[in-house]
């Protein structure tokens, strides 16, 4: 199968006063469409860091990123922010939902960049809420809803658009053991089912034992071990 | 549709916040929307002045007098169609504090040049038929609840003594800015009581009203009148009655401009408050605003919906600043409605207040809206949890 991601000789540095902390060195990465890939390693490894120049979240020091065939490195604010919203699905460890708004509008939100029309972007929101199982709650704010049906409703969001890839980070860190072990199988079922590609970024070997592929990463380098998770 | 529900329901996330906001807002337009009336209350007098008037008085002052005489060679020149005059009278009504503007003037001219004084027609023939009669404006004779036909006495300060004037007619302003609180009477009894207590004060007028052919040619009517009394005894100033009436305001000017300063510092105070409230605002949603632009959504989408919601509370706070200044003027007019018998909201002030508004909301909005669309996505997540 074809790469759908292909990161080449990436690196990354953080900044604090003159100082340069180098956090991603000389990474190269082909991810596959349809895979399902998890990051791995300790705190501070860039695993998060790496997470965020796959969805365009930050920029790299040097190196290439191609997702979909669009290298993002040389795009624009304007553009990456166009692109974001077509190609890119996020799912946050802490949900990330807009509190004032129900669950229906949270997963409207990233279609109100669209051209949709009014009916259409409803069709999209309840048929993504459809397969995260949650039609009997659009209408709760966050906080009306436990930590594994916003985790859904983020699910929801990330899927509205069909994008290209899905990136995770530490989906299930915030969840309970039950919740965590329901919003896995949701990301493996539209892994399996509908062909999404998925880079998580996780702590827990058991989350990260649903995945194809696990990387593990250390000290800013990639493992050239590639652990091939039981299915 | 979406994003207005948006703006509504983040505005008031901190309810209590937020109606603070609104109630500091409120309170600023309608302390600005007050000190703005008395601003027009000050220039009513002269948006009500006609351009189809002069007034002529002493080139020296006003308080020096002009002889009776000048009314003829007055009315000889060219371009003039009619000619009055008169005295201000300056008489107290029982006490000092129930101020008025008193006039005697030359009755049936100044009626016909003053068509903004609607009198009836039996109540003009019957003032113009009693020596001792006075006319007087709808406000004033609701103040002190005269009726047709009552003897009131004004106790004289320019003309000493104790003035008996019967109530004849009430006159209501053709126009919004009419004022309808001045008090006249007819100049001929002034002037023959002159005659037998002071003989000497008798036959002179304060000043001409002189109405012209032609507004267009009032410049050109004034600079005849005052070239024709030029190296006289009583050299005379002739203008418009609007330039007349703003040679008074100008005196006041010192206070205008502190009002007027005054007016501005509060739209800035309360620029400072809504800007400390939309930072505190977006100090807090900067996880959010990074959840947007992750999204997808771009700066400019951002710094609308901090903007717009920065525009929504000023604009509430203004509508109710708007909704509560003329009662609150209403309340006002009755302490100073003496002194400005013109006190009323008028539409500019509205359009100020609005335009006010309208600034304090993108003011408020400018840094942290800058802030906002400057943050990186991966600092402004790293904020949440």
């Amino acid at each position: 199968m074809a790469p759908i991601v292909e990161i080449a000789h990436v690196t990354k540095s953080y900044h604090r006063g003159n100082r340069a902390i180098p956090v991603l060195m000389d990474i190269t990465l082909n991810i596959d469409e349809g895979e399902f890939l998890a990051l791995m390693g300790p705190s501070g490894s860039g695993k998060s860091t790496l997470l965020n120049l796959i969805a365009a979240l930050d920029r790299v020091d040097s190196g290439t990123i191609t997702v979909g065939g669009v290298d993002i490195t040389v795009l624009s604010e304007s553009e990456l922010a166009a692109w974001r919203a077509v190609n890119v699905g996020f799912i946050f460890q802490f949900y990330n939902l807009i509190p004032v708004l129900t669950a229906f509008e949270n997963v409207e939100l990233p279609l109100l960049l669209t051209n949709l029309s009014r009916g259409e972007r409803h069709q999209h929101v309840e048929l993504a809420l459809q397969v995260v199982n949650l039609t009997g709650r659009m209408d709760h704010y966050p906080a009306q809803l436990s930590g594994g049906e916003q985790q859904r409703v983020a699910i929801a969001r990330a899927i509205v658009t069909d994008p290209t890839v899905l990136v995770a980070d530490e989906p299930t860190g915030d969840l309970d053991r039950v919740s965590a072990e329901e919003i896995l199988e949701l990301m493996d079922r539209l892994n399996t089912e509908s062909h999404k590609t998925i880079i998580m970024v996780t702590h827990d070997p058991r989350a990260a034992k649903k995945a194809h592929t696990i990387r593990h990463l250390e000290k800013g380098f990639l493992n050239n071990v590639l652990s091939q998770a039981p299915l | 549709m979406y994003f207005l529900k948006l703006l509504f329901r983040n505005a008031f996330r901190h309810k209590l916040r937020t109606s603070l906001t609104i109630l500091s807002i409120t309170i600023a337009i309608l302390a600005f929307g007050l000190l703005r009336t008395v601003i027009s209350a000050w220039y009513a007098g002269a948006e009500a002045t006609s351009a189809n008037r002069l007034i002529t008085r002493n080139a020296v002052s006003l308080v020096f007098p002009l002889p009776l005489s000048y009314k003829d060679k007055i009315r000889q020149i060219e371009g003039v169609k009619e000619v009055s005059y008169g005295n201000w009278f300056g008489g107290i009504y029982i006490d000092e504090k129930n101020f008025f503007a008193n006039y005697a003037v030359e009755s049936k001219t100044a009626l016909e040049l003053y068509p903004e004084y609607i009198l009836p027609p039996d109540q003009r023939e019957a003032f113009l038929r009693d020596r001792k009669a006075f006319f007087a404006g709808r406000k004033l004779v609701e103040r002190f609840h005269w009726r047709m036909g009552d003897i009131i006495t004004l106790k004289g300060t320019i003309f000493p003594g104790n003035w008996e004037f019967v109530l004849r007619g009430i006159y209501r302003g053709r126009d919004q800015n009419t004022d309808e609180s001045i008090l006249y009477f007819h100049w001929d009894y002034l002037n023959e009581t002159l005659k037998k207590t002071a003989p000497r004060r008798a036959d002179q007028v304060g000043f001409y009203i002189i109405g012209v052919t032609d507004p267009n040619r009032a410049a050109e009517v004034a600079v005849a009148i005052d070239k024709t009394f030029k190296n006289s005894l009583a050299e005379t100033l002739t203008e418009t009655e609007k330039a007349f009436v703003l040679s008074f305001i100008s005196m006041s000017d010192a206070i205008i401009v502190v009002i007027q300063l005054v007016s501005f510092v509060v739209i800035i105070i309360i620029i400072a408050v809504a800007a400390n409230t939309m930072s505190m605002t977006a100090r807090e949603r900067i996880g959010e605003y990074a959840i947007f632009k992750t999204l997808g959504y771009r700066g400019w989408r951002i710094a609308g919906m901090i903007t717009g919601e920065s525009l929504l509370i000023t604009m509430i706070g203004c509508f109710l600043g708007i909704v509560f200044t003329s009662p609150a003027a209403k309340v006002f007019n009755k302490f100073v409605g003496t002194y400005f018998p013109l006190f009323r909201v008028e539409s500019k002030t509205i359009y100020m207040d609005v335009a006010a508004s309208v600034l304090v909301g993108l003011c408020a909005a400018i840094v942290p809206t800058w802030r906002a669309a400057k943050i990186r996505i991966a600092d402004g997540l790293r904020r949440i949890g």
